[in-house]
């Protein structure tokens, strides 16, 4: 199978600290992964590393075939990498139309253009909106985003990523402090995401890993634990133990690699 | 909740609204009514030309610098060297200086701009001290502290000479600010300038989606340098001298000064501070020479705590409560 997103061991220190410990991964086109594990395990720390907002200490990082170990998150986004952030990281005084049509204006490269006037580009307002009936947030494309609602923040997290028509979408922790409804749209809004795409979340709830993982990565003390599908991780011994929060003295911690 | 609802989005903006004109107007009005007020009219267009290039890094880019007079003060020599050796004519001064600042602001830019927030401020402060210090050094150039006096200037375009009473340099600062304000208003309702405005939000979200931003804000940055050179020049030609206050590390403060009152990435708030930063202290220092700078600063004390957003922000707010009154 084409190979889309790739790490070889990939390493990450903080002076002594070793947040990222030889984890490679493959992430193969159009597959929908689940990044779990602990608090600390360095799931958003391995984000962080997929996008360029952290160099790693050790490693490299492909996309097909193009080595992006040394670009930076501009270079790399543009590349095919969209991602969201665990902390809602949007624009704040700008409205939701201007914040999605700003990052489809960067995608579409007209973002240089200076002579001509931001409005006069019917198409970015388009697929602005397009992208706001996506996420679900149609009738709120007027106000300002810090006047949204939180689970709407969500969304636009997700949104200002798919705005950029990446090849493979990272999400951190999208359901993260919402509410059962908020989670529910979130939920849905992954489900109908294009199935070329290649899907990256991390997630702490595991309704919602298990009902869209294909393949779960779990990370504990930054190494790979386990990989697998969600069933055989559900099965595991050693992850359950570890994270889930049954442990089971009873099953065998080798049953983690099962694939 | 209509105070939700963004006033102006950039994708929905409309073209020229008739309030925009205003200003010109305004100046128009002065010119004809007011012949008195006429050179300080020109000096309020150049100091507005000034403040409209630090809105353009700082109310659109984000970039809070102190040491924008280093591109004001390096136009404003650069204008008046290049009339004692090169030639009297304006526009070529102009052209030449406003070059200068760009080169300039591009060399100091590329090392200011790697950094961010308190750092950036110092380098920025930095560079306007050296720049003083070579134009209070270099005496056979610059002048030293007596500056450059009796600048040469010939008559724009050969034909329109500089008269005493302030009248072509008044026109003649108000056609270069025209100008400006149309490459920063076109620029700051263009890709390019919603770009910008979304690095000022969130630099970070901002490369995650693709954006070069280091390169964006370079070029605003040049940009600005530019205009503000261009406004340097003016002074020195409009005034025929060029000094060492040009510089100096006040009207770098000033000048941000008059922009938060007037209201910064605001368009008109570079308008607005620099004519009541100059009246008021024009109207205090005749009141109290001595303490009309406590004037002007119990006056910022009051913008900063009371109407964030400045002179055109209060301006904002009250239209929106009269229009929330009346529905």
């Amino acid at each position: 199978m084409n190979a889309r997103l790739e790490t070889r061991g990939l390493h990450k220190n903080f002076g002594s600290l070793q947040v990222t410990q030889d984890v490679s991964l493959r992430f193969d086109s159009g597959r929908r992964y689940a990044v779990i594990g602990p608090n600390g395990a360095g799931k958003t720390t391995l984000f962080n590393l997929l996008t360029g907002e952290l160099r790693p200490t050790e490693g490299r990082v492909w996309l097909d075939a193009l080595d992006l170990t040394a670009l930076a998150p501009d270079a790399r986004a543009r590349a095919g990498i969209g991602r969201s952030f665990q902390r809602s990281n949007l624009f704040a005084d700008l409205s939701v139309r201007d914040s999605l049509a700003i990052a489809v204006a960067v995608r579409r490269r007209v973002a240089h253009v200076f002579w001509r006037r931001f409005g006069s580009y019917r198409l970015l307002a388009e697929r602005a909106e397009e992208l706001a009936a996506q996420i679900g947030l149609a009738d709120e494309l007027a106000l300002l985003v810090r006047h949204l609602s939180y689970g709407s923040q969500r969304q636009l997290e997700v949104g200002l990523a798919l705005a950029c028509e990446p090849k493979v979408l990272l999400l951190d922790e999208p359901t993260s402090g919402m509410s059962p409804e908020e989670t529910a749209a979130m939920q849905a809004l992954i489900a109908g995401l294009p199935r070329e795409l290649t899907v990256v979340v991390i997630e702490h709830d595991m309704d919602v890993v298990f009902g869209f993982a294909e393949t779960v990565v779990v990370l504990d003390y930054g190494r790979v634990l386990a990989e697998g599908s969600p069933e055989a991780i559900r099965a595991s011994g050693a992850v359950r133990e570890r994270y889930l929060g049954h442990p089971d003295d009873g099953a065998a911690p080798a049953g983690g690699h099962g694939r | 909740m209509p105070a939700a609802r963004a006033a102006t989005g950039y994708a929905s903006a409309p073209g020229l609204r008739a309030a925009e004109l205003l200003p010109w107007a305004a100046a128009l009005v002065v010119f004809f009514a007011a012949p008195t007020y006429v050179p300080l009219g020109g000096y309020v267009l150049i100091i507005i030309l000034f403040a409209l290039s630090l809105d353009l890094i700082l109310g659109y880019g984000g970039i809070v610098t102190l040491g924008h007079s280093a591109y004001f003060g390096l136009g404003a020599y650069a204008a008046g060297i290049f009339a004692v050796r090169v030639g009297g004519d304006p526009l070529a001064g102009l052209a030449a200086a406003t070059a200068a600042a760009a080169l300039f602001g591009l060399a100091t830019g590329a090392v200011v701009l790697r950094t961010r927030g308190l750092a950036l401020l110092m380098l920025t402060l930095a560079i306007a001290s050296i720049v003083f210090e070579v134009a209070n050094k270099w005496t056979e150039v610059t002048g030293g502290a007596d500056g450059l006096s009796d600048v040469p200037v010939g008559p724009i375009l050969g034909v329109f000479e500089f008269d005493f009473r302030g009248r072509t340099a008044f026109l003649y600062s108000l056609a270069v600010l025209a100008a400006g304000w149309w490459l920063v208003r076109t620029i700051v309702g263009s890709p390019f300038g919603v770009a910008l405005a979304g690095t000022r939000e969130n630099d970070v979200r901002m490369q995650a989606v693709g954006a070069p931003v280091y390169r964006r804000r370079l070029r605003a940055y040049t940009l600005s340098a530019a205009l503000a050179g261009a406004a340097g020049a003016l002074l020195t030609q409009t005034t025929q001298f060029v000094g060492l206050s040009t510089v100096s590390f006040e009207l770098s403060g000033e000048i941000l000064v008059m922009l938060v009152l007037g209201g910064s990435g605001r368009l008109y708030g570079a308008f607005v501070g620099p004519l009541v930063y100059i009246v008021a202290r024009d109207y205090l220092a005749k009141q109290s020479p001595e303490y009309w700078t406590l004037g002007i600063g119990v006056l910022l004390v009051l913008i900063v705590l009371f109407a964030r957003g400045g002179i055109l922000g209060l301006a904002d707010r009250a239209l929106e409560a009269l229009r929330g009154s009346r529905a």
